[in-house]
């Protein structure tokens, strides 16, 4: 009878062992994680990346956003001017924003006026600005990537984009294995 | 359970009056630091979908929710840090 007992005991335990490992991997698979693919540059597009960022992490969820291609420019200073551009990049940098604050609406910008107009009501209403969301983003850790080859593309260099404590510069597998184990991913 | 917020005294006033979403719920995260597990906090926010965000953070992080009331240009909510 004891050793019965025994074995049912020894049984359960390797079946307590397999749930285990089933459930560690199943807590793996999805983090509490979200993850953007940003490739739009337009104003409005930024903003709800940013706001939906922030909101994510303040409810303590891990936030990694991967800008690619016309999102770089969001992420440009517009004080920083690197040298060595060949001429495309060179065309190619003076044509797009300089900076978050010279995105585009995607819709209504009528030649610079929407955004601007766009700008005075965050003011009015009290939203934050995007200058001061990406300090926020800063400080909850919100991590950025940068997609390497849209930049070399773009003729971009690493050296006139924002200093951000949590800038990476990765590839698209990078998004993958990030989007891979987040519970949400989200493409804008 | 019921409690009469009116009556609640808070350990913590967050006054995020200033600010859009997501700002009240980014204030009540920075805020909730400052507090020990079973005190109580109250944000002020004149944000409408505050009041639909604060219960939903707190479902999620687990501190327990206790409602809010109206003023005449805001709300006050109340909750319970976990």
């Amino acid at each position: 009878m004891e050793t019965s007992q025994e074995i049912t005991m020894q049984e359960l335990q390797t079946q307590l062992e397999a749930l285990k490992k089933k459930v560690g991997k199943l807590e793996k698979g999805r983090k509490d994680q979200l993850s953007m693919a940003v490739v739009s540059g337009d104003f409005d597009k930024i903003l709800a990346t940013m706001v939906i960022s922030l909101a994510a992490a303040a409810m303590d969820t891990q936030v990694k956003l991967f800008f690619s291609f016309w999102s770089l420019s969001a992420l440009r200073d517009p004080k920083k001017t690197p040298k060595g551009k060949d001429f495309i990049s060179k065309m190619f940098g003076m044509m797009l924003p300089k900076g978050k604050n010279q995105l585009k609406l995607s819709n209504m910008n009528m030649a610079g006026m929407g955004p601007m107009m766009i700008k005075m009501l965050m003011k009015k209403k009290n939203v934050l600005s995007l200058h001061e969301m990406f300090n926020q983003a800063a400080e909850l850790g919100i991590e950025i990537t940068i997609c390497e080859m849209s930049m070399d593309l773009m003729g971009f260099k690493k050296e006139e984009f924002i200093d951000y404590p949590h800038l990476r510069y990765a590839g698209a597998a990078t998004f993958v294995a990030d989007a891979g184990e987040s519970a949400v991913q989200l493409f804008i | 359970m019921s409690v009469d917020l009116k009556s609640l005294k808070a350990n913590l006033v967050v006054d995020a009056r200033g600010t859009a979403c997501p700002g009240p719920l980014l204030a009540a995260k920075k805020a909730i630091g400052d507090i020990e597990s079973g005190e109580i906090m109250e944000i002020l926010s004149a944000d409408e979908g505050t009041k639909n965000d604060i219960p939903r953070w707190c479902e999620k992080v687990g501190h327990e929710y206790l409602g809010f009331y109206d003023e005449d240009s805001f709300s006050r909510l109340f909750l319970i840090k976990e």
